[in-house]
């Protein structure tokens, strides 16, 4: 976890005082609803199809059950009691009053959480793999660096009025759990030949309507150089960026536009000209923040203890055993995912009751930590392998144990037009149209590994560009269609999908993607062969052929 | 449109000369930057003090050698959601040592003010008259900055390092 001092407490405190003051004047008349809308969007208020939302940021994902449980109070004494989990690994509120916005926020600070920068034209909340800290496959915690690149970027005085929003994720592992690639600014850590840990830099990454991968501007950039060269790169963006066209004002246009090459050129000359002054990282400093990232005293335990083997007898906690849990770095401990997206449910909610519960279960079992993921499930990061049938009966009585994490029913979707006001077409009810078609568990862990990503309008916020199946709503002569492409990823591997033919109707998605994985059961060379692979190898038109056929 | 410099509701002492203007002998005048460019001679040949409106759009590094003939920058936003001038505040500050009075106008509101100063500017043409007389409480609104900028305030990562090896906390400075 993470330790608060009373800096950021100061800062939440005076943040919220503001706040106040602008709801007043709002209130008031003082400030009109133009003026007032960038100062509640920075505050990560949005103005939704029936109310506001209130989008709160966990930075890196990481959650103490402490503030779970503030979580799920304020979902409750605001809210409808419940919360949705988001892509960004924040979660948001749909149902608040602009009068108890304030008194929500001071709610929140008493815990270190915030809505600051969650949305608006500035830098967004950090995000890093759900995993850190306790992933096998990485090279050191990535969390002390988007620490580190968030409290610069927080108010930062020069770089909060940018053209667009601007989205940072920072990785460490083999393995990309943070979908680097789709981020407006990526910092991978890794080893170079001499040894030494430092970031590859990528920029211009970014979904929409022109959807890009970011390319690589730095293949090596030192540590002590990452504030300074995160600053040149936003100083550019925030003088040269578009504004004229808000479809065209994320970096992505920028760099496009200039070239990757041409645009690194003139970050490197911006860079040096800072690198050696006060952005420089004093190490002091780096140790400061590491030092305030506290880990368990874990037990010296055995990997697969005997309690766990014999627990295997039972094919309900076998069959989540095997889908639900994954390899942590220390012997005899584990990770688990939590499934947020139980049959028929909406992908990503959970309710106040639930979140209780998971705050007790990470006290019992899992040193009072939660971690949240891009796709919209929740972790337990440090259970002891002894425990997991215990844990598993715990969180199987409150319905987050459905055992599809990383199948064809872990959807992620965006809200859609059942909330947003920027929707095209609903992406919940075809969610869970998907998910009740597939909810025979025999075919969905047949399928294997299969993301389902939806989004409601071209903005993309569930990135479905980078769906193995994406579906993307949109509307024709007052109607909801859907176009649906495959191919796309978001690992180290990432891709966007193609799409695979005209847009179908409402009706037909559900059909669509039951021709789409029938056709996958076909064309696959071995059972092991993924998805993406089948696509990667065959190409687009097997599946089309299949689709179209009857339509 | 009120005035605020040194902290306080102030009279504007220059008068803006449009494009095709003439430029008084006396008194002192704020310029658009084309025509600053064009006149440079002209205008830096006068005793009393020169100003320059300067666009957002516009590369500050074609200011940079005059700037100490200059007694005033003003930078533009056209909206408050418009950033642009904070880049050209800092840049202008921090890598161009300009030290005369720098300007914010066009959209200026209380709500920008802390991000103003810590860019460097130092005075600020408001649109609100109650925006302005509420100048000193916004101005004090943020104790805790991460980021060094010019204006020399202690950042939140030094105070914590300093505090751990045992030095006091210092008084940080305060606009």
């Amino acid at each position: 976890m993470y330790r608060y001092d009373e800096f950021d407490r100061t800062l939440l405190a005076e943040r919220v005082h503001e706040f106040r003051g602008q709801v007043a004047r709002r209130l008031s008349g003082e400030l009109n609803e133009e003026e007032f809308r960038s100062l509640r969007l920075m505050n990560g208020i949005y103005l939704q199809l029936h109310a506001y939302m209130l989008r709160i940021a966990i930075p890196y994902g990481t959650l103490s059950s402490k503030q779970l449980r503030q979580l799920a109070y304020v979902g409750r004494k605001y809210d409808r009691g419940y919360g949705h989990f988001t892509t960004r690994q924040n979660i948001q509120f749909h149902w608040i009053k602009l009068a108890q916005l304030p008194d929500a926020m001071a709610d929140l600070a008493e815990v270190g959480l915030h809505g600051m920068q969650t949305s608006g034209n500035c830098v967004r909340n950090l995000t890093t793999d759900q995993w850190a800290g306790v992933a096998p496959d990485e090279i050191e915690d990535p969390r002390v660096w988007a620490e580190l690149v968030r409290q610069h970027v927080t108010l930062h005085p020069e770089f909060s009025f940018l053209p667009r929003k601007f989205k940072i994720a920072v990785g460490a592992a083999g393995h990309d759990r943070a979908a680097l690639r789709i981020h407006d600014l990526a910092l991978r850590l890794h080893k170079n030949g001499a040894g030494e840990t430092g970031f590859e830099v990528m920029v211009g990454g970014g979904l929409g309507r022109t959807p890009f991968l970011a390319k690589t501007i730095k293949p090596f950039l030192p540590k002590r150089d990452v504030l300074s060269y995160v600053e040149a790169v936003l100083r550019l963006y925030n003088q040269y960026g578009r504004r004229d066209n808000i479809y065209k004002a994320r970096i992505k246009i920028l760099v496009h536009d200039k070239g990757a090459e041409q645009f690194a050129k003139e970050v490197e000359a911006e860079w040096q000209s800072i690198k050696d002054g006060a952005l420089a990282l004093d190490p002091a400093v780096v140790a400061e923040i590491a030092a305030r990232f506290e880990y368990p005293e874990y037990e010296t335990l055995e990997n697969e203890p005997a309690a766990l083997k014999a627990a295997r007898a039972d094919a309900r906690f076998a069959a989540w055993l095997d889908n639900s849990v994954s390899n942590h770095k220390r012997p005899g401990y584990a990770i688990v995912t939590l499934s947020l997206k139980p049959t028929g449910q909406t992908p990503g909610d959970a309710t106040s009751d639930q979140m209780d519960k998971i705050a007790d279960i990470a006290d019992r079992y899992s040193f009072g930590e939660i971690r949240v993921g891009h796709e919209q499930n929740l972790c337990l990061p440090h259970v002891a392998q002894r425990d997991l049938p215990e844990v598993w009966r715990a969180l199987d009585a409150i319905g987050v144990a459905t055992p599809n994490v990383n199948e064809i029913t872990d959807i992620i979707a965006c809200p859609g037009l059942d909330y947003c006001s920027l929707a095209n077409a609903r992406a919940i009810p075809v969610a869970q149209e998907i998910s009740q078609r597939f909810r025979d568990r025999k075919l969905s862990s047949e399928l294997g590994r299969l993301h389902i990503n939806i989004s409601g309008c071209i903005n993309a916020c569930g990135h479905h560009h980078v769906g193995h199946i994406g579906i993307l709503g949109v509307e024709k002569n007052g109607e909801e269609f859907y176009q649906i492409s495959i191919g796309g990823r978001a690992d180290n591997a990432a891709e966007l999908g193609a799409l695979i033919g005209p847009a179908v109707p409402y009706e037909q998605v559900a059909d669509v993607v039951e021709d789409l994985a029938e056709a996958y059961l076909d064309l696959r060379e071995r059972p092991d062969e993924l998805f993406i692979e089948t696509v990667k190898r065959v190409g687009v038109e097997p599946f089309k052929e299949r689709v179209y056929a009857t339509r | 449109m009120p005035l605020v410099r040194g902290g306080r509701i102030a009279a504007d002492n220059f008068t803006r000369i449009e494009d095709g203007a003439p430029i008084p002998e006396e008194g002192a005048v704020l310029v658009p930057a084309a025509r600053f460019l064009a006149d440079v001679e002209e205008l830096t040949r006068r005793s009393a003090p020169t100003g320059v409106l300067w666009p957002n759009d516009r590369n500050v590094t074609e200011l940079a050698p005059y700037l100490d003939k200059l007694a005033l920058v003003a930078l533009v936003f056209p909206t408050f959601k418009d950033g642009r001038a904070y880049s050209q505040a800092r840049l202008l500050r921090e890598r161009y040592g300009y030290r005369g009075e720098m300007r914010a106008t066009g959209q200026v509101l209380r709500d920008q003010f802390s991000f103003l100063l810590r860019a460097g500017f130092d005075s600020f043409d408001v649109v609100k008259a109650t925006d302005a007389e509420a100048f000193e409480e916004a101005a004090r609104r943020y104790s805790v900055f991460f980021q060094p900028t010019g204006d020399g305030r202690v950042t939140v990562a030094r105070e914590r390092v300093n505090r751990l090896a045992g030095q006091p906390r210092r008084d940080r400075v305060r606009a």
